[in-house]
């Protein structure tokens, strides 16, 4: 093959490279086009607007960092904060270790209908959340619901479930493992089915108990994906919406008894929605996303870092 | 002597065993059913009977009448919206998903890593922040009370690009090759080659975002003020009682039997695939 020839296969070849490269942009141009209009403008323009004064019409106002200054001492925007962390430590851990169990055992397979348990288990996910928080708040009210009669029945005290700041709290918590648990069940069992069976046969051999094979061996090799399902959890507590608008409202207040289960989504909804402070509402947002940033880092370094 | 023994000794344990599992798995399985039973059992009944004492569970009085009530109320048109809505938006993510995926997953250009990275990254911009200026968008926009809102700027998802990326990378190249040198166009080879082996994929892919989006309640709160475009969701929340006024619990339950039974129905059809879109991320990522 002469020099000549070479050159023009290889300028064939790198003119069918630009083509194909023209038709890989155009491929995934769609993303980015939408993301920059619905995504970072709309950021940009908030940040912005964080800076002003503004209830949705007539001119903005330029006000510095008033907006920060008052969400600095705004008790119920730290309370919000605080209870996304309560909340994350109300569920979390029972939710893991109850999704991790549970996903040891449908993965031994000794016992009958384990198909069955984990599609129950499963269907929230895929169910209409506002319809479910209204069912429970009818079970959970504390004259007439469901849960009350059964306690009392059995010769239990009543609870107050959503009339008291920290049984709301539980009583949140509690719908969110109904609708969580199979979520992360599904994820863990998946994780599980990577890890090599003959480990943790190996171990009972050698005279482990489940329990110690369990936390020695399961647990440790479990990590990233326990890891995983953690911040999502912990960008889910700070997140919540729809579970509170049905669960804890009471007349129009959203997020009771006294703030107990109000989240950041939550005042940022009410800031823009129900005040018409849009300006604060931005500023709001802000800080909200700092902090849940912050924290996920936080628990990539210390949850994620090895032995 | 022995043998017998230890054979005992294994059976003892794992009777034990099983008595733990079921002792964990049947209170559980009971919590987990009883929300829906108790949707469907306030479906039927009368107002009067949802808070009464002593707790009614079946009674003479039940009948369809919530049901009735809702269609009276307009629960079909609602009904038409959510899925309308969820069909659409599902359909334009999953093309611009599969093409996008197709791009990362088989071309190499330059600042392909920059941009995969600015992909990534979008996933943790929490909807919180968004929330407030894309609603000020669409008030300029003058998109409130349409459905565009709830189709378009979610139309190309960050995860479901990732998703297909993943899954596009398994084809061999020889198959994309062999298309090129019979004339086929990069766009025919997507929906002539990729598109057929990524099927299951797609469908998978299809599920979440179908059930996402009929699920969805924030943003469809804001942005349809007409009664007539809500969606389901919508419709059950504004049903709730103001202060002073009787709570239509058992209408808001029949509505709810209406939101959660075809995506149950589907789920029960495809849960295979379903697990399978939910997994391929977590485990991979």
């Amino acid at each position: 093959m002469t020099t000549s020839t070479r050159l023009l296969t290889r300028m064939k070849e790198s003119w069918g490279e630009v083509k194909k490269k023209k038709w890989a942009y155009t491929f995934i141009s769609p993303f980015y086009i939408l993301f920059a209009i619905f995504s970072v403008y709309p950021i940009i323009f908030s940040i912005y607007l964080s800076f002003t004064k503004w209830k949705g019409f007539g001119p903005k106002v330029f006000v510095g960092l008033a907006n920060y200054e008052r969400l600095l001492g705004d008790y119920i925007f730290w309370q919000s904060i605080r209870n996304g962390v309560i909340i994350f430590f109300l569920y979390v851990p029972i939710m893991t270790l109850l999704a991790l169990v549970l996903a040891v055992i449908l993965n031994a397979k000794f016992f009958r209908f384990f198909q069955i348990f984990r599609t129950m288990l499963f269907v929230p996910y895929v169910t209409t959340m506002i319809a479910v928080g209204y069912v429970f708040k009818m079970m959970m009210n504390t004259k007439y619901g469901l849960f009350n009669m059964v306690l009392t029945s059995i010769g239990l005290p009543a609870v107050p479930w959503l009339d008291n700041i920290w049984w709301a709290r539980v009583s949140l918590s509690i719908l969110i493992i109904w609708a969580w648990l199979g979520y992360n069940m599904v994820i863990m069992l998946a994780g599980l089915q990577t890890i090599p069976k003959d480990l943790v046969e190996a171990a009972t051999i050698d005279g482990a108990s489940p329990v110690q094979a369990f936390f020695r061996i399961t647990v440790p090799l479990m990590r990233p994906i326990i890891l995983f399902s953690v911040i999502l959890s912990t960008i889910g507590s700070f997140g919540l919406f729809n579970e509170i608008y049905a669960l804890t409202t009471v007349g129009y207040t959203m997020g009771g008894p006294m703030y107990a289960t109000i989240t950041p989504l939550v005042y940022i909804y009410q800031q823009a929605f129900q005040n018409f402070n849009f300006s604060y509402a931005s500023a709001v947002s802000y800080v909200y996303f700092a902090i849940i940033f912050v924290l996920t880092l936080l628990q990539l370094k210390y949850l994620g870092r090895e032995e | 002597m022995a043998v017998i023994k230890e054979n005992t000794l294994i059976k003892t344990k794992t009777v034990g065993k099983k008595i733990f599992v079921y002792l964990l798995l049947i209170p559980i399985s009971i919590f987990m059913v009883l929300p829906y039973f108790w949707i469907l059992i306030t479906s039927l009944k009368t107002v009067a009977e949802v808070f009464h004492s002593p707790i009614i569970i079946f009674s003479r009085n039940m009948g369809l009448f919530n049901f009735r009530d809702a269609i009276d109320k307009g629960v079909l048109i609602r009904l038409w919206n959510t899925f309308f809505i969820s069909f659409t938006a599902t359909i334009l993510r999953l093309f611009f998903c599969a093409l996008a995926g197709y791009g990362f997953a088989k071309f190499r250009f330059p600042g392909r890593n920059i941009l995969f990275s600015v992909l990534i990254a979008s996933m943790i911009v929490p909807f919180a922040v968004v929330l407030v200026p894309l609603y000020i968008m669409m008030v300029n926009f003058h998109w409130i009370d349409t459905f565009l809102p709830l189709i378009i700027p979610g139309a190309a998802s960050a995860f479901g690009i990732f998703f297909m990326r993943q899954y596009i990378r398994t084809i061999p190249d020889e198959l994309l090759d062999a298309a090129r040198i019979d004339g086929c166009s990069e766009f025919g080879i997507f929906t002539r080659v990729i598109i057929p082996v990524i099927t299951p994929g797609l469908i998978s892919l299809g599920l979440i975002f179908f059930m996402q989006v009929w699920n969805d309640f924030l943003l469809p709160l804001v942005i349809l003020k007409t009664p007539e475009n809500q969606t389901l969701p919508v419709m059950i929340a504004s049903l709730f009682g103001v202060p002073g006024k009787t709570n239509m619990y058992t209408l808001q339950m029949a509505i709810a039997v209406i939101s959660i039974t075809p995506l149950i129905i589907i789920f029960l059809i495809f849960q295979r695939r379903f697990t399978a879109g939910i997994t391929a991320g977590a485990v991979k990522g």
